[in-house]
C-alpha cells in the first residue's frame, strides 16, 4: 500500500514527464493548471493516464474543483 | 430550413403559457411515457426515465422546498455538472414560481461563494464534491443560504448542515405556482468572477420566445436524442438541453465525463441526434478525425478524399443528410448515424472547421449569442452553407449595425422579446447595455449582401477564449498588483488595435516604468512569475512600454478607452507589441 506522500511523488513524476516540464518545479501544493499550463481538456487526459497508473476511476464529477496536486493525490489515494 | 423538418413534430403550443413552469408541465403529461432522460457514467447506464418518472422525481423536491418555504420569486442556485437532478431540480423551481441561478460548476469555491450571495440564493442544490470544496474555502463563514440538497454524497460523508438528495420523504402534492411572461425566469451570470459580477435577468419570455425561434430551425421531437455536454448553466445547453427537447418529448443524454474517448462512444451508443460543443471540444474532435483519415492506407485514402469532393459538390447549395449518410457512411456510422447538427457555442468558431464537418455531412450550426440576449441571434439557415458568416437574425430578432464606418461595420444592437430584462443590481451597466430598449452587443459586424451577418471582433474590452470563458481584463489585473512599474493596464490586444476578426484574441500589460527604469530582465520574470498565477486562459501574451501617465478619472480610475485610444494612435501594433 503505497503512502499519500508515494503517491504525490508518482503523480508528480507523471505529470512532469507527460508535460514536459522539470520535475523540480512541481510541489505537491502547487496549482496544477497554473503549473503545467494545461486546459481542461489536457487536465482529463493527464486524469487517465493516473487511472491507468495506479489502476483506479476516478469519475470526473469528483475532481471537479480539485486544482491542486495533494489534493488530487488524496483522491486517488482514498480509492487505492 | 435545413433538413430537419419533421412531420412528427408535436411541439406544444408555447403561445399559450405565460412560464416555463406551466410549458413544461403541459409537456411533462403529454409525453409521460417517452423517454426523457438517460445519464451514462463512461460506458454505463446510470439509468433512464420518462416523463412520468421524471415528474414523480421533481414534484416531491418542489413539495420539499415550498415547506420550507421557498415561494413565487424565491432564488434557487445550481451548481452541478450535466446529470440528470439538474433539470429535475430545475423543474422543481420553476413549478415553485422561483427564480433559477444557474451557476458555472467550472467556478472556484469562493467564486461560487461570491455569486451565491451576489444573487441572494435561498436554496442551493450542488453535488457533494463540489459542496466539500465550497465548505472547505475561507468565505465559507459568510454563506448565507438557507437550504443546502447535495447529490453523490459518500454515505459517512460531513455534509455541514446540508440534506442529501435522497432524504427528503414528503407527504403530499406540491402547489404549482403561476407565473407572467414578464416575471423573472433565470439570473444568469455571463461573468463576474472579478469585482463586477454581471447576473442576466432572464424572463419567461425571453426563454419561450427563443425556444418558438431555435426549434422552427432545429426541431426536436419524441425519439430525438441530444447529448448534453455543454454545461446545463450555459444558456444553449440550458435552451438546446433541457427546455427545447422538454416541450417536444425528445430525450436528453446526460454524459458524466468528458473525457473525449467516452464522448466519441456516446454518439453510437445512444444514437444522437444533436450535440452542442465548444470550439475547443470540437477542435479536439476535429483532430481525431483528422487523424484517422491521414492513417488510411494509400487507396483507401484515396477513394475517401474522392468521396469527400463528391459530398462536397452536391451539398454545395444546401445539406443532404441522407446522401451524405450514404456517401460517407463510415464517418457518419462513427457518429452513430442519427446525428443532425451539432451546434457551437460560447465562443467564435473557426470558419475552416465548421467547413470540414460540413464537408463530411455534419452540419455545424454555427450562429451568434450572447447570454443578455437570450441563447442566439443569428444562425445558419444553410441554405446556402456559408462558414464565413454567423448567419442571419433569427425569427423574432431585429439586428442593426449602430455607426457604420465606410465599410459597412459597426456595432450590433439587438432589440428581441429574448433581450434580458436588466443586469442584476447594477442599473448603471443596464443603461450602459439597453440604449433606447437595444442591446448594445459590444461585437463589431457588418450585414452581407444576403443579409448575413459577418464578426470583425469587438467594441468591448475582452476576450473569449475557445473554452468559451469570457474573461475581463478588468479582472485579472489583481494579479499584478504590486508590479514594480510606475502603472500598468491590461488590454484585450484587439481593444486596443482592432484586428477585425474574432479568432487568436489575446491579452496584454501596457507598463508605464518609472523614471529612468529601464525594462529588465528581472522585470520580465516578475511578470512571468504573476501571469502564471494566473489560469492559462487568463494570461497575458505580450506587454507594451507606454512612456506617458495613464489618463485618469477624478477618482483615479484608468480611462481605459482614452488610453486605448492614445496607445493605438502613437504605437504600431506589430513594432511594440512584444511576446512575454
Amino acid at each position: 500500500m503505497r503512502t499519500t506522500e508515494q503517491t504525490i511523488d508518482e503523480i508528480l513524476n507523471l505529470a512532469a514527464t507527460h508535460f514536459k516540464v522539470a520535475r523540480v518545479e512541481l510541489s505537491p501544493d502547487d496549482d496544477l493548471f497554473k503549473k503545467l499550463g494545461i486546459d481542461s481538456l489536457q487536465a482529463l487526459e493527464l486524469l487517465t493516464r493516473l487511472e491507468n497508473h495506479f489502476n483506479v476511476e476516478l469519475p470526473d464529477y469528483e475532481v471537479q474543483g480539485v486544482t491542486d496536486f495533494r489534493t488530487l493525490a488524496e483522491r486517488i489515494q482514498s480509492r487505492l | 430550413m435545413p433538413q430537419n423538418s419533421n412531420p412528427q413534430v408535436v411541439m406544444i403550443d408555447l403561445s399559450k403559457h405565460q412560464s416555463l413552469g406551466s410549458a413544461l408541465r403541459e409537456a411533462i403529461d403529454k409525453f409521460a411515457d417517452e423517454t426523457c432522460l438517460i445519464e451514462a457514467d463512461r460506458e454505463r447506464e446510470n439509468h433512464r426515465m420518462t416523463y412520468r418518472e421524471f415528474k414523480e422525481t421533481a414534484l416531491p423536491l418542489a413539495k420539499f422546498l415550498q415547506d420550507r418555504g421557498f415561494k413565487a420569486g424565491s432564488r434557487a442556485a445550481i451548481i452541478m455538472t450535466n446529470q440528470s437532478r439538474w433539470p429535475i431540480s430545475a423543474y422543481a423551481v420553476f413549478y415553485s414560481g422561483g427564480v433559477l441561478v444557474p451557476l458555472d460548476y467550472k467556478l472556484t469555491a469562493s467564486e461560487h461563494l461570491a455569486l451565491l450571495a451576489h444573487s441572494r440564493s435561498e436554496v442551493l442544490v450542488t453535488e457533494y464534491h463540489l459542496w466539500r470544496a465550497i465548505t472547505q474555502s475561507e468565505e465559507f463563514k459568510e454563506f448565507n443560504v438557507g437550504t443546502v440538497i447535495v447529490t453523490d454524497a459518500p454515505a459517512n460523508a460531513e455534509l455541514h448542515g446540508a440534506i442529501r438528495w435522497e432524504e427528503p420523504d414528503v407527504e403530499g402534492e406540491p402547489v404549482f405556482v403561476p407565473r407572467k411572461r414578464s416575471e423573472f425566469a433565470c439570473i444568469v451570470y455571463s461573468s463576474g468572477t472579478g469585482g463586477r459580477p454581471k447576473g442576466c435577468v432572464m424572463t419567461h419570455e425571453n426563454y419561450l420566445e427563443q425556444c418558438v425561434s431555435l426549434t422552427s430551425l432545429y426541431p426536436f421531437w419524441p425519439g430525438v436524442r441530444y447529448l448534453s455536454i455543454l454545461p446545463t448553466n450555459h444558456a444553449i445547453d440550458f435552451m438546446v438541453g433541457f427546455i427545447g427537447p422538454f416541450v417536444c418529448g425528445a430525450t436528453v443524454v446526460h454524459l458524466r465525463t468528458l473525457r473525449p474517448e467516452f464522448v466519441r462512444e456516446a454518439f453510437p451508443r445512444y444514437q444522437i441526434t444533436y450535440v452542442a460543443l465548444v470550439p475547443l471540444i470540437l477542435k479536439n474532435l476535429q483532430a481525431g478525425l483528422q487523424q484517422r483519415f491521414d492513417e488510411l492506407p494509400p487507396l483507401k485514402r484515396f477513394v475517401f478524399d474522392r468521396l469527400l469532393a463528391v459530398n462536397r459538390a452536391l451539398t454545395k447549395k444546401r445539406p443532404k443528410l441522407e446522401l451524405s449518410r450514404k456517401l460517407l457512411k463510415q464517418v457518419h456510422e462513427a457518429f452513430g448515424g442519427e446525428l443532425r447538427a451539432i451546434f457551437t457555442g460560447g465562443a467564435f468558431s473557426d470558419p475552416q472547421m465548421i467547413r470540414f464537418f460540413y464537408d463530411l455531412g455534419i452540419q455545424v450550426a454555427n450562429g451568434y449569442g450572447l447570454t443578455e440576449a437570450g441563447t442566439a441571434i443569428t444562425l445558419n439557415d444553410l441554405n446556402p452553407f456559408r462558414a464565413d458568416t454567423v448567419g442571419k437574425p433569427l425569427p423574432g430578432m431585429e439586428v442593426k449595425i449602430v455607426n457604420p464606418d465606410a465599410d459597412g461595420i459597426g456595432q450590433v444592437a439587438v432589440r428581441s422579446n429574448t433581450v434580458m430584462s436588466h443586469y442584476l443590481d447594477d442599473p448603471e451597466l443596464t443603461f450602459e447595455t439597453i440604449v433606447d430598449g437595444w442591446l448594445m452587443t459590444g461585437d463589431l459586424g457588418r450585414f452581407d449582401s444576403m443579409g448575413h451577418l459577418q464578426l470583425f471582433g469587438r467594441v468591448k474590452n475582452m476576450i473569449v477564449t475557445e473554452e468559451g470563458k469570457n474573461v475581463y481584463p478588468e479582472d485579472i489585473e489583481k494579479a499584478f498588483e504590486g508590479l514594480p512599474v510606475k502603472e500598468f493596464c491590461v488590454f484585450a490586444a484587439n481593444y486596443v488595435w482592432p484586428e477585425r476578426s474574432m479568432l487568436g484574441e489575446k491579452l496584454i500589460i501596457v507598463l508605464r516604468l518609472n523614471e529612468g527604469q529601464e525594462f529588465s530582465e528581472e522585470l520580465r520574470q516578475e511578470l512571468i512569475k504573476r501571469n502564471n498565477r494566473l489560469l492559462n486562459f487568463k494570461r497575458v501574451s505580450g506587454y507594451v512600454l507606454w512612456d506617458e501617465d495613464f489618463p485618469r478619472t477624478a477618482s483615479m480610475k484608468i480611462k481605459r478607452f482614452a488610453l486605448a485610444d492614445e496607445i493605438r494612435q502613437k504605437l504600431d501594433r506589430q513594432a511594440a507589441l512584444k511576446e512575454l
